[in-house]
């Protein structure tokens, strides 16, 4: 790059693409000793700027990574140092200050952000935080942009990433890979935390909301980084694969006029093929270390679901015994009530409602939408006409995206007349 | 760092216990608090007199009151108390998780707060680094 040109504009793309590639690695490298993470944050944001307002005249540097890294290594020591008012340098201090320094003459200095993902989806950290607090300090998403993917105002967001931060720094939440023993354990709540994350961007299936649509794919980012830097994990390649799936489906769920089109009847030619073939071969790496859990079970059930793209016809029978062996990991009634509809598609409606019926009246169920749904469209095929509607009406009352509403709302006219 | 265990149970448990139980309840805590000392990481540990031995201080309209009692009235009670050094949370949950304590209570993990701020946050380190 020459180094004598540097347009305002340019100085921002450069800098923006730093921080797509490099951010979370900043700070996971600042912060790894301090597990100061706010701090880390703050001189890199201070480095950002320095960095609009220093290139356009000076030139963009050759390596931008190292003159952010070197910028914000300053700051980030400053600020400690001013911290410590009339107290005198401690060694210790001076040490970490040698440290960092050391480190930024290298050309590479070490990826950390593993450790700061283990730290961010630490068993010690409230869990509803975890995923905002992984998009903030691994990808720097504003606490604004994470609050309205989570349907929180802002400043409800922000105290709560404070407060996460302020713990992992004052309980000594080491960013570090947990050790051998307790690496699957842990991982799962990372792997946990990535996956809420996409499934808030999942939401908006029109892919309207933007903050949403890149929600999903900052999830995917994120685990596509944990199985490059932890890799050998399967849980890790079936979430991934899970999400490729799901994700590759997006612009099916809409037709033309922007209406919802259930799975079953969306367009094969409107699948991403190349995410699909990308996460059946993540399923397959996985399948060959030969340790199954829920999310390689979810991806495969996935995988049976788009089967229809070569035979034309999902694999009921696989997609039910996916499900069994999932009921296994997870008593959960949701894991129920999907495999209920697939035993549907093979033995019947009544077959399916009989399943789920030991769930009817679950107070965990009342305002789970899906449950709704699938219980109403059930009980439509079975002809229990009055039953139906109201399940539609809760379905409908509980559902915020307006096209599924609609589609719904047609459903249950179809039930009535 | 330094974390203070603080545990937590129903101390009318210990009174319903059978002597052998007793002797096998403190048999499990003297077998811990060895395990601590022989690890290099126990700074001190006590158990504490019932909570009704407890007196209580604070001070209404600029004047000191003493009560008779604790300080809070709850289903279970301070009992005793572990500080340990070790170099992060997770070290510190790790031994936490040990504790016979768990078992028939609560116990409770804190950070200590260093009264020089830049060792608080930065002590640990050197442990961390030797694990790199």
């Amino acid at each position: 790059m020459n180094a004598n040109h540097c347009s305002g504009a340019q100085a921002s793309i450069t800098a923006d693409a730093v921080a797509r590639r490099s951010y979370g690695k900043l700070v996971a490298f600042l912060a790894a000793r301090t597990r100061d993470v706010d701090a880390a944050e703050d001189a890199l944001a201070e480095a950002f700027a320095a960095a609009l307002a220093d290139w356009p005249h000076k030139g963009c540097p050759a390596n931008p990574e190292a003159w952010l890294l070197t910028v914000a290594r300053r700051k980030f020591l400053d600020a400690l140092r001013n911290n410590r008012r009339t107290e005198p340098a401690s060694d210790e201090l001076e040490r970490m200050a040698e440290g960092l320094a050391a480190a930024t003459d290298e050309k590479e200095f070490p990826d950390q952000r593993l450790g700061l993902m283990f730290a961010c989806a630490h068993p010690a950290i409230d869990v509803g935080v975890r995923a905002p607090l992984m998009l903030q300090a691994v990808l720097g998403l504003d606490a604004a942009k994470i609050a309205s993917a989570f349907l929180v105002s802002p400043a409800t967001m922000g105290q709560r990433l404070v407060r996460a931060k302020q713990k992992i720094r004052q309980a000594g939440i080491p960013l570090r890979i947990p050790e051998p023993e307790e690496l699957r354990d842990r991982l799962e709540t990372v792997l946990d935390a990535i996956y809420a994350a996409f499934a808030e961007g999942w939401i908006d299936a029109s892919g309207t909301d933007v903050a949403r649509r890149e929600l999903a794919e900052e999830a995917i980012y994120l685990c596509r980084l944990v199985t490059e830097l932890l890799p050998g994990e399967p849980e890790a390649m079936g979430l991934l694969a899970l999400m490729l799936y799901a994700e590759s489906r997006r612009r099916a769920r809409r037709d033309s006029r922007g209406e919802y089109v259930p799975m079953a009847e969306q367009r094969v030619e409107d699948w991403n093929t190349s995410m699909i073939e990308e996460a059946e071969s993540f399923l397959l790496r996985a399948s060959i270390l030969n340790v199954f859990g829920r999310y390689q079970l979810e991806g495969a059930i996935q995988s049976a679901h788009v089967a229809r793209r070569r035979s034309g016809r999902a694999n009921w029978n696989e997609v039910v015994q996916l499900y069994d062996a999932l009921l296994s990991y997870a008593h959960s009634p949701v894991v129920a009530i999907n495999r209920a509809l697939a035993i549907a598609e093979i033995e019947g409606a009544q077959a399916g409602l009989d399943t789920i019926e030991g769930f009817v009246g679950d107070p965990r169920l009342v305002e789970y939408q899906p449950w709704w749904a699938a219980r109403a469209e059930l009980l439509a095929r079975t002809g229990r006409r009055e039953e139906a509607r109201h399940a539609y009406d809760i379905a409908i009352g509980l559902e915020r995206d307006e096209p599924v509403r609609r589609f719904l709302d047609r459903r249950r006219s179809a039930v009535i007349s | 760092m330094q974390y203070l265990f603080t545990l937590y149970a129903d101390e009318s448990g210990w009174t319903k216990m059978t002597p052998e139980q007793q002797q096998q309840g403190a048999g499990a805590y003297a077998a811990y608090t060895e395990a601590l000392k022989a690890a290099g990481v126990l700074k001190s540990s006590n158990r504490l007199q019932p909570s009704s031995s407890a007196t209580t201080l604070r001070t209404t309209n600029g004047k000191t009151q003493i009560l008779d009692g604790p300080f809070a009235d709850s289903k279970e009670q301070l009992g005793g108390y572990y500080l340990i050094d070790v170099p992060d949370l997770d070290a510190a949950l790790t031994w936490a998780g040990r504790c016979p304590g768990v078992g028939h209570g609560v116990v409770e993990v804190r950070a200590i707060w260093s009264m020089d701020p830049a060792t608080q946050k930065y002590e640990g380190e050197a442990s961390l680094a030797a694990k790199r």
